[in-house]
């Protein structure tokens, strides 16, 4: 690495990598209870295996940017990190909330959590994906400020290029939006409005600057292309994600009491919302085509093209299937919502992250890519885990479409609970595919391990 | 891409672009709240349906049911439950949890006092009058 300072990343993306494989074993958890309803009840019940999976997936994304970024900005702005002391302890005061509240969920009745952490002082939890309680909040507000601080004050003393400016301008208003998780209002239609405020413009909106940074980032650093072109899609591309992305909240908008026109708004611009990401799919391989030069890290430039490729499909295209309104209006809140949930995590933000890791973990490790069989290994990994998610996510949205049909379409509706009954061979499948994954993973975490002959620096 | 659409013409277009379209939100933003009242059944908040809505939250509901479509998809559509089932069922229905059926769903009992439960009921009733453009298809949710 070219900065002494970079090497606080390495910490970040070990605990990525760690609560990623939680976040799988606690879905295998509750993709079984999708078909054996007792499993592990009451010891964990359904909501909580749910919280433990959900948060772990939006933490692991977390330390993953901030690693990213800390790896990632000292070499833009060709200067050591400001504070790389601020940044460990930053770490580990994220690491500790983090495990904190993953404990307080599995151990302590969730209505007592909030009881003993200050939830009448100020109510914000039992909220989709905001179930933290209030001192994890206040704690995601103060890490992310301390990230927010560190990496602005080592651009302002170094080169300020297009993509640290795009990243940190992505992880500021992934802080300002966040601050919409502390106003929880009893009126419930001003709730779920800024609820997602919180959560649509982070994943489809300011998620997307840091995705968009990190993976021109590590295009010129593989392919050796003109940084003034790689950086003019970058432009573009987040143009075209924040003009469709912002009024795309709207397609949130249709039934949770807001005005009826928010249908042709929410269908208009999130309809165009897969353009961006189509444009990071021709970006990316373009990139690539064009390359410069051969870089030894072959494992780096498959997870880039995968990301791109997912991305597009996961939020792209299984996004659009469902968003028009009057297609929403049969899908919404349906086993087509979870399946596009999981293609676009995993597409865009989980991919990005192993993207950077597989890219900058060899050179924090002191070579410039790891020994072949390391890389055969980890590319094999990158197949069993897509592969697996794009399975799954087809057995889920054979789910969806099945329960839309029972259960909303057809002439004589079933209850919620008989159509799940029938959905359960889509569950087994998907149980399966969710096995084929946790392999993949514990493939991707042996590779670490592989030890050979590693290419040196040029 | 064409040479002649430089780096500093894309990052113009993209923060002009980007003002723009969140200053347009902000303003559909604004016109919605002032929208609100006629639709969002919020004359009916009364103290009940505020702790009820308290007791919602602080038991994680939303991390098995949907409301209004929103939630998590492993347990029934609440949002029009009150009109589905009506309100004596649903306090049985708590009051009756977990079933302990062999390989069924299991709900867990939250031991609600039954003002806390009326309660409960008072915001789903609350919430099955919102006008969600007509939401769910229907009763079934």
């Amino acid at each position: 690495m070219k900065y002494k300072s970079q090497a606080v990343a390495k910490l970040y993306f070990i605990a990525a990598i760690g609560l990623f494989l939680g976040q799988i074993l606690f879905g295998l958890i509750m993709g079984l209870q999708y078909v054996v309803g007792d499993f592990l009840f009451p010891a964990i019940p359904f909501n909580v295996a749910r919280m433990v999976h959900t948060n772990l997936l939006i933490v692991w994304l977390l330390f993953g940017f901030m690693g990213a970024s800390y790896y990632l900005i000292p070499e833009e702005s060709e200067t050591e990190l400001f504070s790389p002391k601020l940044a460990v302890i930053t770490f580990w005061v994220f690491l500790a909330a983090g495990a904190l509240t993953i404990l307080g969920y599995l151990l302590v009745p969730y209505a007592s959590l909030a009881k003993w952490t200050g939830n009448d002082l100020l109510n914000t939890m039992g909220r989709e994906f905001l179930e933290q309680p209030l001192p994890t909040k206040v704690g995601i507000v103060a890490v992310a400020l301390s990230w927010l601080f560190n990496i602005t004050m080592t651009m302002l003393k170094g080169r300020k290029t297009a993509i640290s400016l795009v990243l940190s301008l992505g992880m500021l208003g992934l802080a300002g939006f966040f601050l919409f998780s502390f106003y929880d209002p009893v009126n419930l239609v001003k709730d779920k409005y800024y609820w997602w405020w919180v959560v649509h413009l982070w994943v489809e909106g300011v998620w997307e600057l840091i995705l968009g940074a990190m993976l021109a980032f590590v295009l010129i650093k593989v392919t050796g292309v003109d940084r003034e072109v790689v950086e003019k899609w970058l432009y573009v591309i987040i143009t075209m994600t924040l003009v469709t992305g912002i009024i795309g909240t709207g397609h949130h908008y249709y039934w949770i009491g807001a005005p009826a026109y928010w249908q042709w708004w929410g269908s208009i611009f999130s309809a165009l919302e897969p353009i961006p990401f189509f444009m990071m799919t021709v970006f990316a391989f373009n990139m690539v085509n064009k390359r410069r030069r051969e870089h030894p890290n072959k494992a780096a430039v498959l997870w880039a093209l995968g990301t791109s490729v997912m991305a597009f499909l996961g939020a792209g295209l299984w996004g659009f299937l469902h968003t028009l309104a009057p297609i929403n209006y049969y899908a919404h809140g349906t086993q087509l919502t979870a399946a596009h949930g999981h293609l676009a995590f995993f597409g865009a933000y989980a991919l990005v992250v192993l993207t950077m890791i597989s890219y900058a973990m060899p050179i924090l490790r002191g070579r410039a890519a790891n020994p072949e069989r390391a890389q055969i290994m980890e590319m094999w990994s990158f197949w069993l885990m897509t592969v697996s998610m794009f399975f799954i996510t087809l057995f889920l949205t054979g789910a969806g479409i099945v329960q839309i049909w029972l259960q909303r379409i057809s002439s004589t509706p079933m209850s919620f609970m008989a159509v799940q009954d029938q959905l359960s061979i889509f569950y087994w499948a998907r149980e399966g595919a969710g096995v084929v994954f946790l392999i993949g993973l514990l493939l991707y975490i042996s590779s670490f391990f592989v030890k050979g002959e590693s290419h040196a620096f040029e | 891409m064409s040479a002649t659409f430089t780096k500093s013409m894309a990052r113009n277009v993209f923060y002009g672009g980007g003002v723009f379209f969140f200053l347009l939100f902000i303003a559909l933003t604004f016109d919605t709240m002032q929208a609100l009242p006629k639709r969002d059944n919020s004359q009916n908040i009364t103290p009940a349906v505020a702790h009820g809505k308290k007791l919602w939250e602080v038991n994680n509901c939303i991390g098995c049911h949907t409301l209004l479509g929103e939630g998590a998809y492993f347990a029934p559509e609440l949002g029009n439950v009150y009109k589905r089932r009506g309100p004596d069922f649903i306090k049985a229905w708590i009051k009756g949890q977990p079933t302990n059926v062999p390989g069924r769903r299991q709900m867990p009992q939250f031991n609600l006092s039954d003002a806390d439960i009326d309660d409960v009921i008072a915001f789903l009733k609350y919430a099955s009058e919102i006008n969600t453009n007509k939401w769910p298809p229907n009763i079934e949710g």
